[in-house]
């Protein structure tokens, strides 16, 4: 040896303590444990008794120390002092800007509700803020599934009770196949992950069907490339080979869902296509025993799949035939679909193949006694190991809702859904459409909401209309144009308040929502209704606005008052039960935030800042019965409300901290959550583990949670008659009627059975000028907006190249470093180019949200992000391009408006390299100042 | 110049499995996390919210494209940091004795207090394992988290190197693979581990699981089985459809 070894401490002090919390640094709520040294973060790792993430953690979570430290971070109320978009602010005091914000919204409340609008983004607490904009009284407010994923969401409720993610999951453990359509880094995160590690692991199979092969379709098994736009089809195609071969799960079927209910098959009936039911209301099956009709839940009976049944001169059928005769249709042949979809027949072939190997020859079964509904007892649970998976890849579409019923129709003609190996709900899912409330839109001077904003509607008579039948939501949610829109539509609120249709608004209320940069269809025109003004007046046409964010994000310039939110690890929170809660396939689990660093800035907690609000306003709910305000902070109302007796948002540690679920509130609560790390689970008995809609033990287990206050068995909607009674409107029937240019396409659309039409943009315009599609994927390393001003993050992320399939990259002689013209027919960027090979060969992609505007964030203006970055939104609008019948159709989904960015459609050509992205937009002043030139973040020296 | 130690009594390593990785980064900052406020010197990063940021880091993730002779193209997730190697080039290189490899498990490290910047480590290490950090003018690289996974303030469980303790998707590895008992020698045995770039006659410790072969349909969908009709009429499918009720 040259030299002797130095002595090293192998045991140097990790941290003086470690806080546990939850993570925030996308939607996935991971716990993340906190090392301090001297009161500062000094390291964040994943907290390996979580159940969501179980000690792992993302590069997001990890980079998380540098949000605390961001330059971005907002320091302190913020008042508007040039024009709208400049970014010129004074700072104010919190008092200030607390009666700035009640001097605009009380004469509101008093004389039209309606008026204040209040959006929030990716918030995590909308159970209050649902709650305040109800005690408000106005009808606007939802949160922004409109433009994420209310496709999946509300599909899933419809036909099943719950969808993905938050609603339920692979069963990792034990499932053989997984399918996955349209998923990038899309929630949730690390549990994907970690699943797939599992799976591959064991050697179980990965599907991976997607155009773009990144991520997860990277380390898939198998690629299938398809083209954007057609899973529904290439599912209903499955469905078809399936049902041919008799692969599916007849008892499955007959047991727990619609397909042995009987249906009104008379076309001249005002009934036609509802269905069969008993004094009662309950739907009727055909008793194979008896022969008779009767009740599906009835004990004993045993549900007919293949015959009839006349009443009254009706024929009715089973669902199942009507379902069988529409998909055995050669028009669902892989042979008839391949072209469109993009994949070869026989590939469809063996995919179908497949999934009946797996799913039958493979099935799995549980010796675990269970009874069902019925009452009937049951010795085992089988379990067919098939699991599938989506997200926003085939939500973002205009045919997204019927795709997201499609597939899952295909889970449950597998038999799939909630049996071993397959998909699994979560607490507290499942839960049926008629479980959810009804949406509630009319606005009262002076008065609360009648009840929740959102929900699910059941037919005609549920829509948000006034008596003219005018939408009475500024977003037109729950209208003839896009009727059951569960999430509200956020994407269109700014445009329908700057046309004032249905009417003007005076304040936007926005919380977290980038809606002035890459969370609106059509950023700069979105620019341009922010800032315009009524020429008659000169104000500006929405006339204030009021946000709330953490960072001196692109919308903050376009604000009037900004009120200034924590970072993460500043606050309280709560991951709800009555909210969007952290729960696994086997239990139920919520968990808190909670300030495991104090702000260094004058800056609050949003929601202990709108329970200020509240209680200022006099809100009912806000104020105690002596007008003082009801709740401390956020902190307090955790602890303290109650949305019905004993139900409170955690369900952990109540009464004297030893009840779950139901009881009395407990001041120590929070108290009780950090020492148990942030985090409660409480989970489901084994024999209640499966077949959860169905199983006895299940509903009693959730009744006894507080999940529902009775047993709410159900079947699920192969068939889906809200649908159907939608189009029997269209068709003329009952006193709801469409207007008249809507009712074709309602009728079209609309369908009680999962329908594959062509996404309405490519249909309405020359395909041969936008012969291409043109997608994001939200990367791993990054979160929206928010990753870009993390100095780890963005040398990770820092651009976003547009990539171009090979075929293209050649015919039109790309080569490194060249950029390209992208058109669509709403707009047009120039932006650098990248080749990739593993693309499907008709679409071109980028990351998402990784192009920032000039000043914002605290990044330099010369910022890669801000020259070489883009935003696809440019190209996207809420609008289809004008048809010449007089209408103006949304860029939707028809049955939730989702909006259907994923239907883009473009063309490129090669062009000369400009000095930086176009459209460049003027730099805006930052509020913030900007960032260090050198970072060297250690804390213990 | 520096010398190896002739053997070492261990040879902690990692082993990355190629066929898991999804690329998600999370390594790469858990390792930046850890290693900044820990051994040596900060990781620093220089114009962080500018035009050109760059920062030190000892552990990246690349992107490869393989695009086979039939079949869809694939993208290989490649996570790249200092391989330990037996025969380590960097140490050999080192003019003041600061780059050594431990006789006890084989670890390769920088003595920052010795190290001059001079640079000629990262010259000799063919893998491109090593980084200046251009603010502490100090030699970088992978500790393989030393001061961790011996660590007595650290639960057991956790005496891991913090890319093995995040990484999601359990594609990392650690222990010893100089002991062909181990878990990683096992793992390394059943699925083929490999050496980077042996040709170097570096000798890594670490190695890389390679990814399974994928598309393998491509090769075979044309024999595949296809699903049998029940029939191929609507009434023979509902003739069907009540013989396998009966049947249930």
């Amino acid at each position: 040896m040259g030299h002797p070894e130095p002595h090293l401490d192998l045991s140097p002090r990790v941290s003086d303590e470690v806080r546990k919390t939850t993570c925030y640094m996308c939607a996935c709520r991971c716990g993340i444990d906190v090392h301090l040294k001297a009161g500062r973060v000094a390291y964040i790792e994943g907290n390996r008794d979580h159940p969501v993430n179980k000690g792992v953690l993302c590069a997001k979570g990890s980079a998380g120390i540098m949000q605390v430290n961001a330059p971005s971070r907002l320091r302190a109320p913020l008042r508007r002092t040039g024009p709208r978009g400049s970014g010129q602010f004074e700072e104010i005091t919190w008092d200030e800007a607390l009666q700035t914000a009640v001097d605009w919204m009380a004469p509101l409340r008093e004389t039209a509700p309606q008026k204040l609008a209040f959006f929030t983004g990716r918030d995590q607490s909308q159970s209050l803020t649902s709650w305040w904009a109800q005690a408000f009284g106005t009808p606007n407010y939802a949160a922004h599934g409109g433009f994420c994923s209310v496709n999946m969401a509300a599909a899933g409720i419809y036909t099943m009770g719950g969808a993905f993610w938050e609603f339920g999951q692979p069963d990792w453990e034990r499932t053989k196949l997984l399918l996955l359509f349209g998923v990038a880094e899309d929630h949730d995160s690390n549990p994907i992950k970690m699943g797939l590690g599992k799976l591959k692991a064991r050697g179980a199979r990965v599907i991976g069907i997607n155009p773009i092969r990144t991520g997860y379709n990277a380390v898939a098994d198998d690629w299938i490339g398809i083209t954007p736009g057609t899973d529904g089809l290439l599912i209903l195609s499955l469905i078809h080979c399936l049902l041919k071969a008799g692969k599916i799960d007849l008892d499955y079927l007959t047991r727990f869902t619609n397909a042995p209910v009987l249906v009104n098959e008379d076309p001249a009936s005002p009934e036609n296509g509802l269905f069969l039911r008993d004094a009662r209301g309950k739907p009727l099956v055909l008793d194979r025993a008896t022969g008779l009709p009767t009740a599906f839940d009835a004990p004993g009976v045993k549900p007919g799949l293949a015959h009839g049944y006349r009443r009254a001169g009706i024929t009715h059928r089973p669902v199942f035939q009507i379902l069988a005769e529409r998909y055995l249709s050669d028009d669902y042949a892989p042979e008839a679909v391949a072209g469109r979809c993009g994949i070869p027949a026989p590939r469809i072939h063996a995919l179908a193949a497949e999934l009946a190997r797996v799913a039958f020859d493979e099935a799995i079964e549980i010796p675990q006694p269970w009874t069902d509904f019925r009452g009937e007892r049951q010795e085992t649970m089988i379990g067919r190991p098939v699991a599938m998976h989506a997200m926003r890849g085939i939500s973002a579409h205009s045919n997204g809702f019927q795709t997201a019923r499609a597939l899952h129709l295909l889970q449950i003609l597998l038999g799939t859904v909630e049996t071993p190996g397959g998909f699994r709900f979560k607490p507290p899912y499942p839960k049926p459409p008629e479980a959810h409330p009804k949406p509630h839109a009319t606005a009262t001077p002076g008065q609360p909401l009648k009840g929740p904003h959102l929900g699910y509607p059941m037919g005609p008579e549920d829509l948000a209309l006034d008596a003219d039948g005018r939408a009475q939501r500024i977003d037109k949610a729950f209208t003839w144009e896009n009727p059951l829109s569960a999430h509200g539509l956020m994407h269109m609120v700014i445009s329908n308040a700057h046309a004032g249709d249905p009417y003007r608004i005076d304040t936007l209320f926005l919380y977290m929502a980038n809606m002035a940069w890459n969370s609106s269809m059509g950023t700069a025109r979105t620019i341009e209704m922010l800032t315009d003004t009524d020429p008659e007046t000169g104000d500006y046409v929405i006339p204030r606005i009021i946000y709330s964010d953490a960072y001196s994000s692109e919308m903050v310039a376009y604000a009037d008052l900004i009120l200034p939110d924590t970072t993460y690890l500043e606050r309280h929170d709560c991951i709800s039960l009555l909210d969007r809660p952290i729960s696994e396939a086997d239990a139920a689990g919520d968990a808190i935030r909670w300030p495991v660093v104090a702000p260094d800035r004058d800056v609050r907690g949003f929601q202990s800042v709108l329970l200020d609000l509240g209680a200022r306003l006099g809100l009912p709910g806000f104020v105690a019965d002596d007008g003082s305000p009801a709740y401390a902070d956020y902190a307090d109302y955790i602890t303290r409300h109650e949305r019905r007796p004993g139900i409170g948002p955690l369900m952990g540690f109540r009464n004297d901290g030893t009840a779950t679920g139901r009881g009395a509130p407990n001041p120590e609560q929070l108290a009780r959550y950090i020492e148990n790390g942030s985090h409660f689970t409480h989970h489901i008995p084994e024999a209640a583990q499966f077949y959860k809609p169905w199983n006895m033990a299940y509903q009693e287990w959730a009744v006894s949670l507080g999940l529902y206050d009775s047993p709410q068995p159900y079947i699920f909607n192969l068939w889906l008659e809200p649908l159907r009674r939608f189009q029997l409107a269209a068709e003329g029937h009952g006193p709801h009627q469409p207007p008249d240019h809507l009712r074709t396409r309602i009728k079209a659309t609309m369908d009680p059975l999962p329908v594959w039409y062509e996404p309405f943009e490519q249909a309405a315009i020359d395909t041969a000028a936008y012969p291409l599609h043109a997608l994001t994927q939200r990367p791993m390393a990054m979160y929206h907006s928010w990753g870009s001003q993390n100095a780890w993050l963005r040398q990770i992320h820092g651009e976003n190249p547009l990539y171009l399939p090979t075929n293209l990259w050649e015919d039109h002689g790309f080569t490194e470093g060249s950029w390209g013209r992208v058109t669509s027919p709403h707009g047009e960027i120039t932006v650098p180019v990248a080749h990739m090979a593993a693309l499907n060969p008709n679409t071109v992609w980028t990351w998402n949200a990784i192009g920032k505007r000039k000043g914002a964030w605290a990044l330099d203006p010369d910022a890669p992000e801000a020259t070489r970055g883009f935003l696809l939104n440019h190209l996207i609008h809420e609008l289809l391009p004008p048809k010449g019948d007089g209408h103006r159709w949304a860029n939707s989904d028809p049955i939730t408006g989702q909006a259907a960015w994923f239907d883009l459609r473009v063309r490129i050509e090669k062009c000369p390299a400009p000095r930086e992205a176009h459209p460049a937009l003027p730099p805006l002043a930052s509020p913030v100042g900007r960032g260090p030139k050198s970072l060297a973040w250690k804390i213990g020296r | 110049m520096t010398q190896l130690p002739t053997s070492t009594t261990r040879k902690l390593g990692l082993v990355i499995d190629l066929d898991t990785c999804v690329g998600c980064h999370a390594c790469v900052i858990a390792c930046k996390g850890w290693n900044t406020e820990n051994y040596g010197a900060p990781l620093s990063d220089q114009d962080p919210y500018g035009a050109a940021p760059s920062g030190t880091f000892l552990n990246r993730v690349h992107s490869y494209e393989i695009t086979p002779k039939t079949g869809p193209a694939q993208l290989v997730h490649f996570p790249k940091s200092c391989l330990h190697c037996e025969d380590a080039p960097c140490v050999t290189v080192c003019p003041t004795g600061a780059s050594y490899k431990r006789v006890d498990d084989g670890i390769v490290l920088v003595n920052e207090t010795d190290c001059i910047g001079c640079g000629l480590c990262a010259w000799a290490c063919p893998y491109g394992a090593r980084e200046m950090d251009k603010a502490a003018g100090v030699m970088k690289k992978c500790t393989l988290c030393v001061d961790r996974i011996y660590n007595e303030n650290l639960p057991e469980i956790d005496r891991e190197p913090a890319c093995v303790r995040t990484c999601p998707a359990g594609a990392r590895h650690f222990g010893d693979l100089g002991d062909p008992g181990s878990d990683v020698s096992q793992l390394v045995a059943t699925r083929g581990g490999i050496d980077l770039m042996p040709e170097m006659g570096t000798k890594p410790v670490n190695k890389y699981l390679p990814p399974r072969p994928r598309d393998t349909w491509e090769q075979t969908d044309i024999l595949a089985p296809f699903l049998t009709p029940v029939s191929e009429t609507p009434q023979g499918f509902l003739g069907w459809l009540d013989r396998a009720l009966d049947r249930l």
